[in-house]
């Protein structure tokens, strides 16, 4: 199951020629606003018709130009979580759920339900209105609504953005949850590099109408070349690693291809995978291992590309075993290290530097 | 009731029939002007939506003339309604449910339009999503989100229906019994020497049901936008 889109539109101020493939799993459209990431889901949904393009969906054409297939929204059998829930105030939170069963075959699965209810947590809202919920039980109960009209995909238009940082720690994990479920494949729109870091597995950088980068999520975000896009303060690369312990201290230890990482602690249970969004300009370069040094995480690299900013800073890409890692010095640390491709070096990274944020349960191989 | 005579009872019964079916049978159509002035896109709509009000604008005599000139017996719309269906407007009850319903009509619409503004088509779109076509979307996103400007109205519609007075005489005269409304009986009885109580009696009840009708409207459609807004 997967989904192909190729589309032309021309809106005012902005004229988008988009095309990628979105493999199983969580695929996120990754830009600024305005960058006509939510116009490319519309017309994924049906919600909008764009100028030109053909939209493939597990082997269903949705739309195409050339022969003028166009199916409308309720056709497309794809779910859609909105920014903003779009709850049906006049209905109960479990009529808000049954909605969509009622036009896909009616088919009635206490299976499906109590699963998508257990998936959620919200089994204790059914009886309630929408009016009487908070966002994030707002956002749920719409992701449950969505899935629960059993659709071939799913998409999330930054299901968290109207939420603050508290609602959004709650709901992250069910949307971790659903990725692992792997039922449905999710089309994610974020401008958030926490949540690319967290969520996706496949990345669509898109800037000004257009696809910049697109591949796995530590490819993307571990590409000096993308770090315009994802902005040079945001910009930082995905390490995956699992966890082998959690110390009195209130550090986990964390096993990387190359070493051991220690993180404040993290939620994710020893023997599991995790992830871990490492900023660039948290990373300090150094060519010997120091030695008296406050810092817990050194992790022994090979110089792989130097990429000149605009400014006075140095991308350095760096290869530690099988990860990549980003690090962001000025030129002139680079020029006085005498900093090449192929040089042997060191990365340190601070564990308090790295942000609760950044860290997330690893994502489980989608099923076929 | 000792204190009504027969004709005046007579009145008050053909004003409440008169309103109730002139509310009834323009209800659907007044939903479907409404959702077509606010929604649709099409050439004379600025037309339509003229037409709509017009009965709001022009003296009601100038109304029930037009309606004379139409749906009279030799009117074109008249007489093709008795040669064909038998049915016969001019001078009957029917007909004064014709011209209630056409000066009740406005108001109506103008109502209902404004609850459908305020339906967030962003509700619709969803719904779309969830797999409900154009039709269904309708009836169970926006009827029910629009009900308590469907319900204001209906009532304010029926209680303009009680009180037409004007387009009614022209159109259907004021024939005791049968075309005779509240309204043209109060008229009837002030035209008399003597008749000052009866017309005061009949004010009185005037008053009363139009009062019922406000508080019965109120009360309903708070009821319902509590219900729509899902508290």
């Amino acid at each position: 199951m997967s989904l192909s889109v190729a589309l032309r539109h021309r809106l005012p101020g902005l004229t988008l020629d988009i095309a990628f493939e979105a493999p199983p799993g969580v695929t996120t459209l990754f830009g600024r606003s305005g960058a006509g990431k939510t116009t490319v889901i519309n017309a994924v949904a049906g919600l909008l018709r764009p100028d030109a393009g053909r939209i493939v969906s597990g082997g269903a054409v949705l739309s195409d130009s050339q022969t003028g297939i166009w199916l409308p929204p309720h056709r497309r059998r794809i779910g859609y979580v909105f920014q903003d829930a779009r709850l049906f105030p006049h209905l109960s939170v479990r009529q808000n759920l049954t909605y969509g069963r009622w036009f896909n075959g009616g088919r009635r699965d206490a299976d499906d339900m109590a699963r998508i209810l257990d998936l959620l947590g919200i089994e204790a809202l059914l009886g309630r209105r929408p009016a009487a919920l908070s966002g994030g039980e707002k956002q749920r109960v719409a992701i449950g609504r969505a899935l629960l009209s059993r659709p071939r995909l799913l998409l999330l238009d930054e299901p968290m953005a109207a939420l603050d940082e508290a609602r959004k720690a709650e709901i992250l994990p069910f949307i971790e949850r659903l990725r692992d479920d792997a039922r449905v494949p999710i089309l994610h729109v974020s401008h958030s590099l926490s949540e690319v870091a967290r969520l996706a597995t496949t990345v669509i950088a898109i800037h000004d109408g257009r696809v910049v980068r697109a591949g796995p999520t530590a490819d993307v975000l571990g590409d000096p070349e993308a770090v315009p896009t994802m902005g040079v303060r945001g910009a930082g690369a995905l390490l995956t690693g699992r966890v082998i312990a959690h110390h009195d201290d209130g550090l986990s230890e964390i096993a990387l291809s190359a070493t051991r990482l220690f993180l404040p602690r993290v939620a994710t249970a020893p023997g599991h995978t995790m992830r871990v969004r490492i900023a660039a300009q948290d990373v300090v370069l150094a060519l010997d291992r120091p030695g008296a040094i406050s810092a817990l995480n050194i992790l022994p690299a090979t110089i792989v590309t130097l990429r000149q900013g605009q400014g006075p800073g140095v991308i350095v890409q760096l290869q530690s075993g099988q990860d990549r890692l980003l690090a962001r010095i000025t030129r002139r640390s680079a020029d006085a290290l005498g900093l090449a491709p192929g040089m042997a070096c060191f990365g340190i990274v601070k564990s308090v530097s790295v942000a609760q944020d950044d860290i997330a349960p690893g994502p489980r191989p989608p099923r076929e | 009731m000792t204190w009504l005579t027969p004709q005046e009872i007579d009145a008050i019964a053909l004003s409440l029939r008169v309103a109730f079916w002139a509310t009834l049978f323009s209800l659907p159509l007044a939903i479907l002007t409404a959702h077509a002035l606010a929604r649709w896109r099409f050439p004379g709509r600025q037309m339509l939506n003229g037409l709509v009000h017009l009965p709001l604008i022009l003296p009601p005599v100038v109304t029930g003339y037009i309606l004379l000139l139409t749906f009279g017996t030799r009117g074109p719309v008249g007489a093709f309604l008795q040669d064909h269906f038998g049915i016969v407007l001019a001078f009957r009850w029917t007909g004064a449910a014709l011209a209630a319903a056409i000066m009740a009509f406005p108001l109506m619409v103008r109502a209902i339009r404004l609850s459908l503004d305020a339906v967030d088509p962003r509700l619709e779109q969803a719904a779309g999503t969830l797999g409900a076509s154009r039709p269904w979307i309708f009836a169970t996103v926006t009827l029910p989100l629009m009900l308590p400007g469907i319900i204001t109205g209906a009532i304010l519609a029926f209680a303009k229906a009680m009180g037409e007075f004007g387009a009614t005489i022209t159109f259907v005269s004021n024939i005791p019994g049968q075309t005779q409304t509240l309204p043209s009986a109060i008229y009837a009885l002030i035209q008399v020497p003597g008749g000052e109580s009866a017309a005061l009696r009949l004010v009185l009840i005037s008053v009363a049901i139009a009062m019922a009708a406000l508080l019965l409207s109120e009360w309903l459609s708070r009821k319902a936008a509590r219900r729509v807004a899902g508290a």
